[in-house]
């Protein structure tokens, strides 16, 4: 009897898989970090599928992930060919899948800054290097795994106190996204914070801000962020040049709204070379073997 | 008063976890904390069904992913029950029901991906071994008698069929149904780490504010755990058993070459891969430990001491809210819904939500996982309670709770607490995921950093913590000569 039910559940099971594979070898699927709020890269990318549908005439599908690892694992993993990635991930990425290139950056990537932002109750302005007064304070990254809200930062406040950043603030946290460092910071749960510019830029447009209730008060020297990465199997499986025919589409994105939903102002080549420097910086915090 | 051994043990640990608490991390971090939980609480009275279209799907998912994964740890559960005696068997299923569902499905993620093979194996694998455990229990309780009455020549599997198997038959059946109310939770739960389940779209609601969308989401969920014995009929169990694997989603398809690279390559420790040799195997599990398993293993064991505790007192405190012996008809069902809401709430939510609310420390931790153990323990004494037949002179109010209920209940609720000890934490572990500074931040951060080797040996050492809770407080409970009946 017993016999007989495994045997049923595994035919059961057997169907599943059948299921699974419905989602055919002529689909290209593709995901990004889950550097903002949900809504909003949903929003963005359903976009961003549709664009590229269009223009490469195989079904393009947006899969959204809850970390940035996992969003590095589905390429790496094969379940996504194409990925939106922050410059760390993008190069733990890359160093995981062989022949996996950066094809197209954001105008704005080529030199993209980190802020570090500030509550009101602090009495922190603005300052020309990183002092002690932020000693002792609380102080929130964006996710484990971001650039602009974890790695750069952490590298400059390695560089400017000597000390890992557990030893300058009394308490380090994770907030998860931007997003969510602008909200703690904002109301205070966190004393200051690391945020990247382009998302400060586009919810103090859109007022989202509470100017009264935060600043900034240090931004960090340039340095290059986010990029589309393709993976090196994609001609291979989509036909010969497929690879150049989704970079030539991501570089003839014009289309406003799109483009203001990252918000970038277009897109320009970048080659795998582009990322050496957040190589050498990931691998001197400890964060690449 | 300390001649007794329970009041003995039951200081003792009062005395660890008030050390503890000297050394842990507790705080109220947010500026507007209060503000904020209202918030949450408007949101929760003005629920808003109708905000997002992947609630009712999500909530199939969750359904879905808890009937397979239950089934399918039920199923080889039992396989392994009839063979429990083996000490490999023993120490096999302790070491996998030792590791949390979300780990299992972080580990399964790395290789599966968003496969549902994924959810259905991250709840199948640690419900097998729990399920292998109370299963033999139970089975070892049944009456030998009947069986030594059947003629010789019987074979084994009729002898079995026939005799054990009635005898435990609603024994079994109880804990399996009560187990699908935890596989619920647990699927729940897997939405966090990106399976497309309940709690995916409830971390999305959440980290944005949207507090009235989380708010339907959590009452649906409660809807759906309370109706149950309407729903779950044995009649139309097979029904679903065989149904839910249909609407596990489709997820993205497996690649199998991931699975060899993940067991041969990614967590083989890098000096090896690297063929740095021994010394550099050194090396590296001296960082592992010293910056990572170390600090991990003692938040989390600070964590656990003051959470016992304050379970225990949340537990004592909320017996009485359900007890026949105090309040009517009106405050005992506030009562039970007050219970059924802390119970059905995971932990990781309950500590999720808070420490949105109040910043990052361990005291969202702690109340989270007070309230809801000590719901589950209040819940169980209470009803043990409302058994007793107390003299019509009993003394009523505060006397009648302080020398009449609380000293006959207070073994059974000591074996509980002892029982859920290795729970508490085993959920400990994993609320490290959420930012606090235990195992399971450093296996998140392991994850996070692409370092698999780094994360398995981090898993492991958890699981060991696991085991030897375990093995202690069964200790302290034979001890005592504590009875317990397996809880969730």
């Amino acid at each position: 009897m017993a016999l007989n039910l495994i045997r049923k559940f595994a035919a059961a099971s057997g169907l599943l898989f059948a299921f699974s594979a419905a989602v055919s070898a002529q689909t290209l699927v593709f995901t990004a970090i889950p550097d903002e709020d949900e809504t909003k890269l949903v929003e963005r990318f359903r976009g961003i599928a549709d664009y590229l549908s269009e223009n490469l005439e195989v079904d393009v599908r947006y899969i959204p992930v809850k970390s940035y690892a996992a969003a590095v694992s589905a390429f790496r993993n094969n379940q996504v060919q194409l990925a939106w990635f922050g410059g760390l991930s993008g190069v733990q990425a890359r160093s995981l899948v062989p022949g996996s290139q950066a094809i197209a950056q954001g105008v704005e990537d080529k030199a993209f800054y980190s802020h570090i932002i500030a509550h009101e109750s602090t009495g922190l302005n603005e300052m020309d290097e990183l002092s002690d007064e932020l000693r002792g304070k609380t102080f929130t990254f964006g996710s484990k795994g971001s650039t602009s809200g974890r790695l750069i930062p952490e590298y400059y406040i390695r560089e400017a106190f000597s000390e890992a950043p557990e030893d300058v603030f009394s308490r380090v946290g994770f907030s998860g996204n931007h997003t969510r460092t602008l909200r703690l910071v904002e109301a205070g749960t966190y004393d200051v914070g690391a945020i990247n510019f382009s998302v400060w830029d586009k919810e103090t447009k859109a007022g989202n801000v509470d100017q009264d209730a935060v600043k900034v008060i240090w931004t960090t020297p340039s340095y290059p962020n986010y990029q589309w990465s393709i993976r090196g199997d994609a001609d291979e499986r989509f036909g010969e040049g497929f690879t150049d025919r989704v970079q030539k589409a991501l570089l003839n994105m014009k289309d406003k709204e799109l483009l203001n939903s990252f918000p970038r102002s277009g897109f320009i080549p970048v080659s795998n070379d582009a990322y050496k420097p957040i190589e050498v910086v990931g691998k001197q915090i400890g964060i690449i073997d | 008063m300390f001649s007794s051994p329970t009041v003995r043990v039951s200081f003792l640990f009062l005395g660890i976890a008030l050390v503890a608490l000297l050394f842990a991390d507790i705080a109220i971090t947010a500026a507007n904390p209060w503000k904020d939980l209202g918030r949450f609480f408007l949101g929760v009275v003005t629920p808003d069904f109708f905000s997002s279209e992947g609630v009712a799907v999500a909530l199939l998912r969750t359904v879905a992913f808890a009937f397979v994964g239950v089934a399918l740890g039920s199923l080889c559960g039992f396989a392994l029950s009839l063979v429990y005696r083996n000490p490999i068997v023993r120490t096999f299923c302790a070491f996998i029901r030792a590791i949390h569902e979300l780990f299992w499905a972080l580990i399964f993620l790395q290789f599966f991906g968003f496969h549902p093979l994924t959810g259905v194996l991250a709840i199948a694998i640690p419900y097998s071994g729990i399920f292998a455990k109370v299963y033999s229990e139970i089975l070892e309780e049944a009456d030998p008698v009947p069986g030594r009455l059947l003629p010789p020549g019987t074979s084994t599997i009729s002898r079995f069929l026939y005799t054990r198997i009635p005898d435990c038959w609603v024994q079994l059946r109880t804990y399996t149904a009560y187990r699908l109310e935890c596989g619920l939770r647990s699927s729940a739960i897997l939405g966090f780490v990106g399976l497309p389940t309940l709690g995916f779209f409830l971390e999305s609601a959440f980290s944005q504010g949207h507090y009235s969308e989380a708010g339907a989401m959590l009452i649906l969920f409660y809807v759906v755990i309370a109706t149950m014995p309407l729903w779950v009929r044995p009649r139309l169990l097979p029904i679903y058993v065989l149904g839910a694997p249909f609407f596990l989603g489709e997820g993205l398809p497996i690649v199998w070459g991931n699975v060899e690279r993940f067991f041969t390559q990614d967590i083989v420790p890098s000096p090896i891969r690297n063929g740095e040799g021994f010394s550099g195997l050194l090396t590296w599990l001296n960082d592992v430990m010293v910056t990572e398993a170390l600090p991990g293993i003692w938040n989390t064991l600070v964590l656990t001491q003051i959470a016992l505790v304050a379970t225990g007192i949340i537990a004592l405190l909320a017996f009485p809210l359900i007890s026949a012996h105090f309040g009517g008809p009106v405050r005992r069902t506030g009562g039970h819904i007050f219970l059924v809401v802390v119970r059905s709430t995971p932990e990781y939510i309950l500590a999720y939500i808070l420490l949105q609310l109040w910043g990052p420390s361990m005291l969202p931790a702690v109340i989270a996982l007070a309230l809801h153990n000590g719901g589950i323990i209040g819940h169980l004494i209470g009803r043990q309670t409302s058994a007793i037949r107390l003299r019509p002179d009993a003394p009523i109010g505060f006397n009648r709770y302080t020398y009449e209920l609380v000293p006959r209940v207070y073994r059974s609720f000591l074996a509980f607490l002892f029982y859920r000890w290795e729970i508490i934490m085993r959920e400990t572990a994993i609320l490290g995921i959420l930012g606090i500074y235990t195992l399971g931040f450093y296996v998140d951060s392991a994850i996070q950093n692409i370092q698999f080797d780094r994360a398995m040996i981090l898993i492991v050492i958890t699981a060991l913590l696991n085991i030897g809770i375990d093995v202690l407080g069964r200790f302290i409970r034979r001890k005592l000569a504590l009875q317990t009946m397996p809880t969730c």
